[in-house]
């Protein structure tokens, strides 16, 4: 459209944070109490790369690549897109951005663990991840809003960087753009959202 | 494109019941001159024509940017059903909406089932994709989401491939598929174009963004639109909430209760209404309590030009 000059990012501000919000609460009620395996799951993961496992580049990628899978369809595409038609692109990248892991998975599963400060930042950026979840109590929204590693879009893009900077994936420059640019989209949803 | 003689009376003016009986008695409705500098009207009853037919419509519309976009949240839609439920137990009339606006059609949609369809609904929505072609399967399916049998009022949203889509929407209107065509802006965007539509183009309606801080239109949209006789519907009368919660701070002027204000809320709505070239304001809300402060808005006293020119210096001052 010819025409896309014209609108300003707040044009593209669907829905009131009241909505967006609510979003997750009901999405958290369909799948609960799955949440808690993610959690679970989620610790343990960075346990192991902690403990710089050698199965742990394996596991968190085909872990991370079964919830951008999941976050893609489930959130993005039955739940999200309800509100954003332009979730159903959000979709196809989170199923881009899957398919790309489980592939790592298979292909560099034995991926050396990095050292020294970006091994600790991608512990770090892990772990902020599975703290996620806080972020709805910390700013005085029910604890139903959350958004949980594995399920929502956020946790889910922080956990993989995390798994960049804790490995030296070949790809890693293929994985990193889509869960880069969610971050970027996420941001700006959230920053209108605050303005608006 | 057929140009369009100015041959329309320009006919916006305030009608209370006795009135609209009286001119349809004379049937004078294009010839009625402008009301007097303080017009009057009962709650929620105040009208205006559309001078392409001379019909009168609630002044008072209702948008559904944002508030109706719930997705598929029940207890969400639920609450829409009843605005739209109190928005026609007050007396309005349009309901705007737009295939850009996620599921606000299907939610309008949802809520005339569960509250029924009002003999008063005047259903307005708008065409917005890049292809010209694909402009009236768009337009069906926007259609089947608000569950009507034909639409009122399409509109070319934002000027999106305006010349395949008017065609389209004037080839609807001619087989009776439609009864108004008119294009829509918003925020300033691309006036001096639109101005250009509205003069090359036959057109019932525009759309376009004003308010005490948002006057651009005053300059040569509005009186243009005065000149051709096309009705003028007023989006983002409260910049989307901005103005009503910066100005929420303030305490309401002296000139409120002159207008018979009770809030930031109805004074800027009264500011909108009393411009004498708009026919309908459409506010949106997701509240009940809300749309019936603004229903209310729309009865009682207007501002006069020199109260209208004071509200938009100390709004633009104090916003």
């Amino acid at each position: 459209m010819s025409e896309w000059w014209t609108y300003s990012l707040t044009d593209f501000l669907l829905f009131s944070p009241a909505t967006y919000a609510r979003l997750f609460a009901l999405y958290n009620h369909a799948v609960w109490p799955a949440q808690l395996v993610a959690l679970a799951a989620g610790a343990f993961l960075l346990a192991m790369g902690w403990r710089r496992h050698p199965a742990f580049p394996r596991a968190a990628l085909a872990a991370l690549a079964l919830g951008w899978a999941w976050t893609g369809w489930a959130f993005h595409l039955q739940r999200y897109a309800t509100i954003n038609w332009a979730a159903v692109w959000f979709a196809a990248g989170f199923l881009v951005q899957a398919a790309l892991l489980g592939v790592a998975a298979v292909k560099f599963g034995d991926a050396a663990p990095t050292t020294g400060a970006r091994f600790t930042a991608g512990v770090a950026m892990w772990a902020l991840a599975l703290l996620y979840p806080l972020l709805a109590p910390m700013t005085g929204r029910p604890f139903d809003q959350a958004e949980v590693i594995g399920f929502a879009p956020d946790p889910t893009a922080l956990a993989t960087l995390g798994l960049l900077l804790m490995t030296r994936l070949p790809w890693r420059w293929l994985l990193l753009p889509l869960p880069l640019l969610w971050c970027v989209i996420s941001g700006a949803t959230l920053w209108t959202m605050a303005a608006a | 494109m057929d140009e369009k003689k100015p041959t329309r009376q320009h006919a916006v003016m305030d009608i209370t019941p006795s009135r609209r009986l009286l001119l349809q008695g004379l049937g004078t409705v294009a010839t009625m001159p402008l009301l007097p500098r303080l017009a009057r009207a009962q709650a929620g009853s105040l009208r205006r024509v559309i001078p392409s037919t001379g019909e009168a419509i609630p002044a008072m519309g209702l948008g559904t940017w944002i508030t109706f976009n719930v997705g598929d949240d029940r207890v969400a839609r639920d609450e829409c059903a009843a605005v739209l439920r109190a928005f026609f137990a007050g007396g309005g009339g349009m309901v705007d909406s737009s295939p850009m606006y996620g599921s606000s059609q299907a939610v309008v949609g949802d809520a005339l089932q569960k509250i029924g369809r009002p003999a008063t609904l005047f259903a307005a929505d708008k065409v917005w994709i890049a292809s010209g072609a694909a402009g009236a399967k768009q337009i069906e399916e926007s259609r089947r989401h608000w569950t009507v049998p034909r639409f009122d009022l399409l509109q070319v949203h934002n000027l999106v491939s305006w010349p395949e889509h008017l065609k389209t929407l004037q080839a609807m209107k001619a087989a009776g598929q439609l009864r108004y065509v008119g294009i829509t802006t918003s925020e300033g965007r691309r006036h001096r174009e639109f101005e250009e539509v509205m003069r090359r183009e036959t057109l019932d309606f525009i759309q376009v963004t004003y308010n005490p801080v948002d006057r651009e239109v005053e300059e040569r949209i509005l009186p243009l639109a005065a000149e051709r006789g096309i009705a003028v519907i007023v989006n983002r009368p409260f910049r989307q909430g901005a103005l009503t919660r910066r100005l929420a701070r303030q305490p309401l002027p002296g000139w409120a209760t002159e207008i018979g204000a009770a809030s930031w809320a109805q004074a800027l709505l009264k500011f909108t209404l009393a411009h004498p070239s708009v026919t309908v304001i459409i506010p949106a809300t997701s509240r009940v309590a809300h749309v019936q402060e603004n229903i209310a808005a729309a009865g009682g006293t207007l501002p006069d030009a020199a109260l209208r020119a004071r509200i938009a210096r100390e709004v633009a001052a104090l916003a």
